[in-house]
């Protein structure tokens, strides 16, 4: 009988705890929505979304410059990761020698664990002055800089996810494509690529998400100026960077305030539709096995 | 009548490491015939054919020594182009391995990589109806290989080996994960298919090698104990060993 009690309380405790995380996960979207939705009563979304000006002092609220840096540098740094991170997948999965993988493998997956600060840091110091002089811009606060570092800190999770994928691969297929004629690498672009598509999909796209939702590291190196960037030597401002730059300085229950949560509501959706989309990606790919 | 002799495997030794895996492995695979090799699990009769199209280069820590002759020229030449080698000696594998994609990109997939560009539809059709498989897919050739059954992906392979136009086709256990009727097809497709190819076969099935094969080698522990005409080898073997094999006696 005692037992069957003690049974059935770690039963419950563990519960307990796996229940826990879901209910924090509910509290954080349910404030997010119940501050960030006042916002509009103020401004409607078109405006939100749409609107070029950001004052808050005159009390307009558009959050256009923002979503367009946010895009931006997520573009750029997707731009330059993906090649980098796939090709590195396909040599780590493929070509290298043993020895060479048991060393570079754990070597990237070390990076992903440098905080993000510190990456703001090194971009503030190398990649912005290297823009400003070598390349010869104004300011070296830019969104390529942005990009650059995000690319840096997103090659971690392309490159793991797409070398997972690309093993899982059977080794029926490459033998049948050697078996047939085909060099090594044409049996790498022609089958075994094609066939962890699904997971190099969602490593990109956990990528992206990644990317938009980082701040620490690219509030630093991006300039921060609330202006739409026309190119990408332009400095911007991200979506995280304003609410990181803005929250302190709005008083609580302004429009100001309520309107900083709207720009979290915008990023928890975005972030929260390419997990999704992710997932979906990886299980079917799964499936297919 | 003389036969012609199409590969020819001299003093073979293979070493995975330090485990000697074939030894002193001497036998001719004649052309236009049918060669089985039989033997319990283990006894090298797949290591040595996939020393025949080299497919053993693939898995490091192998070491070969010896020669394999296709028409007359050794394969393991510093010189031989290794592509070009597995285009000539086909291969079908143990488990059907059809390529995640369609079944008529399948049969391109290798007439493409070696510059054919023209007369796909035509090839596909002539080497789905050489593999006995045109009449059950002619209606869905954009369709997922993957969906076919074992059977008829197996007959797919086979397809997609013919149409790189081998000379010589290794079967490696081709209908071990196959049911009898998809087995019965197999076989009858081999025998038809020995009027155009050198065929060389592995197998688990004593009475399949005896059914389809014109000669056969027994091995045991890395060792061809007995190579000869099928017949012979299933009616009266020379070595007791092999007799003791076939009757079932061990094995």
């Amino acid at each position: 009988m005692a037992r069957r009690l003690s049974e059935d309380m770690v039963k419950g405790i563990l519960g307990i705890c796996a229940i826990f995380s879901i209910i924090i996960i509910f509290l954080i979207i349910i404030f997010l929505f119940r501050e960030g939705l006042e916002a509009f009563s103020y401004t409607n979304v078109i405006d939100f979304v749409f609107g070029r000006e950001w004052n808050p002092s005159k009390e307009t609220f558009g959050a256009a410059a923002f979503i367009v840096s946010s895009l931006l540098v997520t573009v750029g740094a997707i731009v330059i990761a993906v090649p980098i991170g796939l090709l590195t997948a396909i040599f780590l999965a493929e070509l290298s020698p043993q020895r060479v993988r048991e060393i570079v493998k754990p070597a990237i997956e070390l990076l992903a664990g440098i905080p993000s600060v510190i990456f703001g840091l090194f971009g503030l110091i190398v990649i912005v002055k290297y823009i400003r002089i070598t390349l010869d811009q104004p300011t070296g606060e830019s969104i390529l800089a942005g990009s650059i570092i995000l690319a840096i800190m997103i090659l971690p999770t392309i490159i793991s996810i797409s070398e997972d994928s690309l093993r899982q691969v059977p080794r029926a297929y490459k033998e049948g494509s050697l078996a047939l004629g085909a060099t090594h690498w044409e049996s790498i672009a022609r089958i075994i690529v094609p066939s962890a598509s699904s997971g190099i999909m969602a490593s990109i796209i956990l990528g992206v998400g990644r990317a938009i939702g980082e701040t620490m590291a690219v509030v630093l190196v991006v300039g921060n100026v609330e202006k739409l960037p026309t190119s990408f030597f332009d400095s911007g401002e991200p979506l995280t960077s304003t609410i990181l730059l803005e929250m302190g300085e709005a008083a609580v229950g302004s429009p100001h305030y309520y309107s900083i949560f709207a720009l979290g509501i915008l990023l928890f959706l975005i972030v929260m539709v390419l997990n999704i989309v992710s997932n979906v990606w990886l299980g079917r790919g799964l499936k297919r096995g | 009548m003389k036969q012609m002799v199409k590969m020819e495997v001299h003093d073979l030794n293979l070493w995975y490491g330090s485990f000697h895996a074939l030894k002193d492995i001497n036998m001719k695979v004649y052309k236009h015939k049918v060669t089985a090799f039989i033997g319990p699990s283990g006894c090298g009769k797949s290591t040595l054919i996939r020393c025949l199209n080299r497919m053993n280069d693939l898995i490091g820590n192998v070491h070969v020594e010896g020669r394999v002759l296709l028409d007359d020229k050794n394969i393991y030449d510093k010189d031989v182009d290794v592509v070009n080698l597995r285009k000539r000696v086909g291969m079908v594998f143990q488990k059907p391995n059809p390529f995640p994609m369609s079944i008529h990109d399948n049969i391109t997939y290798g007439p493409k990589l070696h510059g054919k560009k023209r007369g796909l539809d035509e090839l596909v059709e002539e080497k789905l109806k050489d593999a006995a498989l045109w009449s059950e897919v002619k209606d869905i050739l954009g369709q997922n290989a993957m969906d076919l059954s074992g059977g008829q992906q197996q007959r797919l392979c086979i397809a997609r080996c013919l149409a790189v136009e081998p000379d010589v086709i290794l079967f490696d256990e081709p209908c071990s994960a196959l049911d009898p009727i998809s087995t019965g097809k197999i076989e009858d497709l081999i025998n038809e298919l020995k009027r155009h190819y050198t065929i060389v076969i592995v197998t688990h099935n004593m009475q399949q090698a005896a059914r389809i094969s014109d000669y056969t080698g027994y091995f045991y522990l890395g060792e061809l104990k007995e190579f000869n005409k099928t017949k012979k080898i299933f009616t009266n073997p020379d070595n007791p060993e092999t007799e003791r094999y076939i009757t079932g006696k061990f094995g």
